[in-house]
């Protein structure tokens, strides 16, 4: 899926058609701005800098008090396999190969703007709060894990093997600690100044120095800016030294680069979560008119049944009154040419036909 | 009474267990079943969903939400399809076809809630969504629209218990004529929450593009959902009636037989017309969206597969059925339609779901996940049963000559 085709998609669905009419990528990521909470925090994860000693990991697992994994964390061979974040390991180091070279990427809770695993529960267990983390509050879960089904970077574990109170467990942007005046446990335990913690917008412009600075280190792209509505955790991604020098800031073509750092840049500038508000937003429109349309349907079957009983009406009753004109007419001949007696017969006789008729009529409809 | 042999249940005679009893190689596999799943959910919910379930990160959704979830409620459309045909638009003699329908969805959506509970891993806290509305997921929708479909379908199937239970409590007579005046309300309600929800099952997925396949993902996949829920409607009353036909012909009156075949006609030249539209929408949007190139992928040969032999083929069979009045075609036109309803469903929720993941990273169903859905079905099948054994469904009760409203 290509990101014009992104765009396409959004403008069908009437979601950001203002978005999908602008084809260059630069105008279509103004078009999207978050307001709220513009002194929240963030995190920028240099890869460059990243050594993949899994320090990050260790202090993650000791100051949230997660069990001890089964190799300890100076193994650094647990880096060769692909690994995801999950209920029990809510940061993870994998390796990737970028242009032939390793380059280490730290995985954890992107802390987005505005999250699309909040914006999919349906019981309001996840909460963007003003300091930039995405907190999770176990009390009222259901346990559906449409959060994960939602979460584009695939963050959120749950608890499979826990029988009475399973939940959802992410990174917490170590919000005990923010809360404390302290780092998170990761960023505090990089040796190499891999991960810097400050205001997000005062990262941006860091990584924009960065990347002007050092053009030839870095790709042109700060993963997280405006990805999925843009992320509290951001992450710089070396540039290939020997391919052509990937332009600034354009998501289709860092795309290919991304990718083999697993980092998809096709999820749009809007949050997840917009792409079900055009859906949503007809809810009401079904609501107030299906009612009309179906009850008008109704009115119009009632009606067209009222008109046809008239008309059946009208037919039978035409009819019954031929039979009596005939009748009569045929009764007035017999008395002119037979005589009052055979007249009288006569009229007896019709009556009892008729009679007999009427009954074997409603027999028929009877059965 | 016209079919003499019915057993109707009377003031000395409420039950009539019999046929759920005798020691038939079908009543056995019931019991087996039935056995099977009362022993897997007591490890399921005393173990965790881990101990049965081949569930993981990637994958949170499998076979409990893929089919009895989706294609649960999809498959239980009869109901309003039905309902919506016979009463709103005046097709009376698709009278005898409401109740089933009826039955059938009542049926369906009570099981996907009980089907539900297994996969939530907080059950209890099922309502919890009414206490604190996420009112920007599409999940809080469907809840809603599921809870109160639910509801609507039990006042509109009540009407059968409260004939049945008249002998003893008369009381519930009525209810059954207070039921019947509201009957065209709760048709047009129910109309208004299946198209909501038959549709949000379909927008729950928008939020992922990313992870479903770009040729099952679309703007219009709660279009789709809907749009493909009114061809399970129909599908599932034709199919229905076949398998009733086979099981509970005693219990069907001269009305309900004289109707039967002329339902299924109409409803078959219903369901190839939509299945057509169905399959120009989804053609349409593939080449809209630029998804041609895809076409030629291991994914894009089972969309073909699922488009042609699952959609187009069922239309056809179904278009020829209708004309040449044949029946059994009709039948089996169905049974390949609810056929690819199920395909379309399991790919949405999980065959072209996390596509880009290795597959060693991918999800299949466990056997006791199996068995979990085959025992909800069985449930589902016992239950029809003894209803229809009990309750005027498949014949009018000799004492309600006025159920025609």
């Amino acid at each position: 899926m290509n990101r014009r085709k992104f765009l396409t998609m959004l403008g069908s669905a009437g979601v950001v058609s203002a978005l999908a009419s602008t084809t260059a990528p630069k105008e279509a990521k103004a078009s999207h701005i978050f307001p709220y909470y513009p002194e929240s925090y963030g995190v920028l994860h240099d890869t460059t800098r990243c050594v993949g000693c899994r320090s990050c990991e260790q202090a993650c697992n000791e100051v949230n008090s997660l069990p001890k994994p089964n190799k300890p964390f100076d193994d650094l061979s647990v880096c060769n396999t692909k690994r995801r974040t999950s209920a029990t390991e809510w940061t993870v180091v994998n390796k990737y190969k970028m242009n032939g070279k390793d380059v280490f990427r730290k995985l954890q809770c992107f802390h987005c703007q505005d999250p699309a695993c909040a914006s999919a529960c349906f019981a309001k267990c996840f909460q963007k709060q003003p300091d930039g983390s995405v907190t999770y509050d176990g009390t009222q879960c259901v346990g559906c894990r449409y959060c994960m089904i939602a979460c584009p970077f695939y963050v959120p574990g749950f608890e499979y093997n826990e029988a009475w109170d399973p939940l959802v467990k992410k990174c917490t942007f170590c919000k005990p600690r923010l809360d404390k005046g302290q780092l998170p446990g990761c960023v505090e335990a990089c040796p190499m100044d891999a991960l810097t913690f400050g205001r997000r917008t005062d990262l941006i412009k860091a990584a924009r120095k960065r990347i002007t600075e050092n053009p030839d280190k870095y790709l042109d792209y700060i993963y997280g800016e405006h990805d999925a509505g843009g992320t509290a955790w951001m992450v710089l991604a070396p540039a290939n030294p020997k391919g052509p020098k990937v332009p600034p800031e354009n998501p289709v073509l860092a795309g290919p680069e991304m990718k083999q750092l697993g980092l998809d840049t096709h999820l749009g500038n809007q949050p997840m979560g917009e792409l079900t508000y055009g859906a949503l937003g007809t809810v009401p429109m079904i609501v107030a008119f299906w009612p009309v349309l179906f009850g008008g349907a109704y009115a119009m079957t009632k009606r067209r049944e009222a008109m046809h009983k008239e008309e059946q009406e009208k037919t039978v009753r035409q009819a019954r009154e031929d039979v009596a004109k005939a009748v009569d007419a045929v009764v007035r001949t017999i008395q002119e040419t037979e005589g009052e007696g055979a007249a009288d017969r006569a009229r007896k006789a019709m009556a009892e036909a008729l009679k007999a008729r009427g009954e074997a009529g409603k027999h028929g409809e009877g059965a | 009474m016209e079919n003499h042999s019915i057993v109707i249940p009377t003031r000395e005679k409420m039950f009539n267990m019999g046929p759920l009893l005798k020691p038939t190689p079908g009543n056995i596999i019931t019991w087996i079943i039935l056995a099977v799943g009362l022993i897997i959910t007591i490890i399921r919910f005393t173990q965790g969903i881990g101990s049965v379930a081949n569930l993981d990160d990637n994958q949170p959704w499998g076979m409990w939400i893929g089919f009895d979830l989706l294609c649960g409620v999809c498959l239980a459309a009869g109901g309003y399809f039905t309902t919506v045909a016979c009463y709103v638009m005046g097709m009376k003699h698709f009278h005898s076809a409401a109740r089933p329908a009826v039955l059938t969805a009542f049926l369906g959506y009570l099981f996907v809630v009980v089907a539900l509970l297994y996969d939530l891993g907080h059950p209890l806290r099922l309502p919890y969504m009414f206490f604190f509305p996420g009112t920007t997921s599409v999940l809080f929708e469907v809840g809603l629209c599921v809870a109160t479909y639910l509801t609507v379908l039990f006042v509109e199937f009540s009407v059968a218990p409260a004939e049945w239970l008249s002998n003893r409590f008369p009381i519930v007579l009525k209810w059954r004529t207070f039921v019947n005046k509201i009957n065209i309300l709760l048709t047009i309600f129910g109309m208004t929450l299946s198209t909501l929800h038959q549709s949000s099952l379909g927008s729950l997925y928008l939020i992922c593009p990313g992870k479903l396949h770009p040729l099952w993902y679309s703007p219009f996949l709660p279009m789709f959902f809907f749009v493909s829920s009114m061809v399970a409607g129909a599908s599932m009353v034709v199919m229905e009636g076949f398998f009733a036909h086979k099981g509970a012909h005693a219990y069907m009156d001269s009305t309900h037989l004289r109707e039967s075949d002329s339902v299924v006609l109409s409803f078959s030249k219903a369901a190839s017309f939509i299945l057509m539209a169905y399959f120009m929408l989804k053609f349409i949007d593939m080449l809209v969206q630029a998804n041609t190139g895809y076409l030629f992928s291991g994914y894009g040969a089972w969309w073909l597969v699922e488009m042609f032999g699952f959609v187009l083929l069922p239309a056809l069979l179904y278009a020829k059925g209708s004309r040449d009045g044949n029946v059994r075609l009709c039948q089996y036109a169905s049974m390949n339609a609810v056929a690819g309803i199920v395909l379309n469903r399991f790919n949405i929720s999980m065959i072209a779901f996390n596509y880009q993941l290795p597959s060693a990273e991918r999800y299949f169903p466990s056997i006791w996940e199996i068995l979990i859905s085959v025992f909800v079905v069985t449930m589902i099948v016992t239950a029809y049963r003894f209803i229809v054994y009990h309750m005027p469904i498949l014949y009018e009760h000799p004492n309600f000559k006025d159920a025609h409203h």
